[in-house]
């Protein structure tokens, strides 16, 4: 005989517990570290930073090791503690031009002030598996004679001329958009593009910047610019009156030079995709400045064909905290409408059996 | 970090009171969609957290709170946002319907009628009733605005051409106070003549969509339908297994793998109040059958 399950909440309080105790795993292994984490899994930490939209790497490698690694719910855990936090003002916008660069590489000229710096980058390693890795004591790196030289950006290089467009003046009176505390709108305004591309999945902007690069929306990219390394932080604060430096960030930003055809008041030139995130985040950055070009299309008058140039597609469905709940709700109980929908079913399958032509009598064969 | 690092019913008040405004909107323009700044809630988007929102900023310390998935209490989501705000609000809660004076709920009205003192909230998945006519945000509030609703009779008009009958079991679209076409969230739509008239106000939060819609008291809503084909309710036809009623919601329950199976009331607190009251699966013979 049925009975109505009861017991839900034990249920779910001995699966808290199970989870605990898999996460630990085998207790004879030592507990890692968050320490451990932080140092050894910095690019795992950096992402949790950037798609949780909070600079903090202590609470970042917390959030991993609770989500046992999983990152999109290393992230979740981390937007869901960000939320409560109390907003006491916008500092002052970071000046990457004065960054204290590790790495800085443009692909569209040889050689430029401030040189090109390869810094720790995957870019040339062999990717063999190196089993001596788990024995081996890396050397110290080798350092460099420190030339404090200035490190201008590409694209203000090429901006003197003229052949590439200006960035847009900065407003003194220009509120910040914040997409956590107003309700995105569309069109949406391109800081508020930018906020919803820096907090989006790494996987869906890969996708996509890769879409434009094979015909979907093409925009002819070069790296113009990438520079990652660490910048000050100021804040004004109101009774104080003037600017105090609050502390400093490794950022990674990317620049894209990328081709406009012109228009008949307009002589071609240059345009730019920007992307930029916390911490170490090349392929982010990279991605996210193709999709901030694509999604200009509107303003430089292109037509909107293909997916990465479709503001309301791209940004509403870029979030993965968004994302991964909508579909995994789908393991939650749907009954109800599922009992509707077979109920419609059936009777519809009733009707279609009812309206079928009736077979013809056969004849006995024998 | 302990619970009382967190305000009563986790959210902050500033939040509340950004929440609150969205609501007061909404319940003035009663069907209309309103923006409102969803924060991000520690449970995952699609578990309800547009309603755990507007709970939060609707619920007082003397409030009792009854939260139910799919009709009943006991499914494991209704536990835990009842547990949630046990937690982070200290509020009694109930499983009795009557007892309730915010009841939140995920695809079910409750069978017994509701009074002025209560509130409804409903956790709503995609507010958007024409979303899956038109994709886009900028082109949906276009045709709300200008109340260009064809569309949607032309696709239940379709319906009504391929298969005889409107072909839509759930989440069924309605008109409400003459004015905004609503999704009424995926509730049956045996539910939805439950919203018309109802004396109890209906809130409606989408979390991940960040809006929060609105029914007002003893507000008209009509199914959308048209004169030869007219609004229909659905129910399997059969009495329940367990209480003989033959006016509530089932759930079909397979109790074998030969295909075997029964019918109980989705309304948990519904069935066990008739049980109590002495009511069987033979008493059904002797009632009349659901109209």
């Amino acid at each position: 005989m049925y009975v109505a399950a009861k017991g839900g909440e034990r249920a779910i309080d001995n699966a808290h517990r199970l989870l605990a105790h898999e996460r630990r795993g085998d207790r004879s292994v030592p507990d890692i570290t968050l320490a451990q984490i932080s140092e050894q899994l910095t690019l795992g930490v950096d992402r949790v930073m950037n798609e949780g939209s909070l600079y903090d790497r202590e609470l970042a490698a917390l959030a991993i090791k609770q989500a046992r690694g999983d990152l999109i719910e290393a992230i979740f855990l981390l937007r869901a503690y960000r939320t409560t936090l109390a907003r006491f003002g916008a500092s002052e916008p970071i000046d990457t031009g004065k960054m204290l660069a590790v790495r800085r590489v443009s692909a569209t000229f040889k050689d430029l002030p401030g040189g090109q710096i390869l810094g720790p980058t995957f870019d040339y390693t062999h990717r063999l598996l190196d089993p001596e890795l788990c024995t081996r004591v890396p050397e110290k790196p080798v350092r460099a004679r420190v030339e404090t030289t200035e490190m201008p950006r590409v694209t203000e290089l090429l901006a003197q001329d003229d052949l590439i467009e200006r960035s847009p003046p900065p407003r003194e009176d220009a509120s910040v958009g914040d997409l956590t505390q107003d309700p995105l709108d569309f069109p949406a305004d391109r800081d508020l593009r930018l906020q919803n591309l820096a907090r989006g999945d790494e996987g869906f902007l890969l996708a996509l910047g890769y879409s434009t690069q094979r015909g979907y929306g093409r925009n002819h990219p070069f790296a113009g610019e990438i520079r990652i390394g660490e910048v000050e932080v100021w804040f004004a604060p109101e009774d104080v009156g003037f600017d105090i430096p609050i502390g400093h960030l490794t950022m990674t930003e990317c620049q894209t030079i990328n081709q406009f055809r012109g228009t008949e008041t307009e002589a071609p030139k240059f345009t730019r995709g920007y992307g930029l995130g916390f911490g170490q985040c090349e392929r982010k950055a990279m991605a996210m400045a193709l999709v901030d070009r694509a999604l200009r299309a509107r303003e430089l008058g292109e037509d909107v064909v293909a997916p990465a140039q479709d503001e309301e597609f791209v940004l509403s469905h870029s979030d993965n905290v968004q994302a991964t709940g909508f579909v995994e709700h789908l393991k939650l109980p749907h009954y109800v409408d599922f009992q509707a929908e077979l109920g419609l079913v059936r009777r519809m399958r009733a009707e279609f059996e009812a309206a079928a032509p009736q077979p013809e009598m056969r004849e006995a064969a024998e | 970090m302990s619970e009382r690092t967190y305000n009563f019913a986790y959210l902050d008040e500033q939040t509340k009171r950004m929440i609150r405004r969205a609501i007061l909107k909404a319940v003035a323009v009663p069907g209309y969609q309103v923006p409102f700044a969803s924060r991000e809630m520690p449970m995952p988007y699609g578990w309800g957290t547009g309603g755990v929102q507007v709970t939060a900023a609707v619920l007082g310390p003397n409030d009792v709170l009854k939260v139910i998935d799919q009709g009943s209490d006991d499914t494991t989501n209704a536990v835990s946002i009842r547990k949630f705000f046990a937690k982070t609000a200290g509020v009694r809660t109930t499983t009795r319907t009557e007892e309730a004076t915010v009841i939140q709920t995920r695809h079910r009205v409750p069978e017994q009628s509701l009074s002025e003192k209560q509130i409804l909230v409903f956790q709503v998945p995609i507010p958007e009733p024409l979303r899956f006519l038109e994709p886009r945000e900028t082109e949906t509030r276009r045709m709300h605005a200008l109340a260009e609703y064809g569309v949607m009779h032309v696709k239940l008009y379709e319906d009504i051409a391929h298969h005889g009958h409107i072909a839509t079991a759930y989440a069924y679209p309605a008109s409400v106070a003459g004015r905004y076409v609503m999704d009424p969230s995926p509730i049956p739509k045996f539910d939805n003549p439950k919203l018309d008239n109802c004396a109890a106000l209906q809130l409606f939060g989408a979390g991940r969509e960040k809006r929060i819609y609105a029914i007002p008291p003893h507000t008209k809503v009509v199914s959308l339908d048209f004169e030869d084909h007219p609004f229909e309710r659905y129910r399997h036809d059969a009495p329940c297994a367990l209480c003989g009623a033959t006016d509530s919601f089932l759930d079909e329950v397979i109790t074998d793998d030969r295909g075997s199976r029964m019918f109980v009331c989705s309304d948990s607190d519904y069935c066990e109040r008739r049980r109590e009251a002495g009511s069987t699966p033979q008493s059904a013979t002797a009632e009349a059958p659901h109209a």
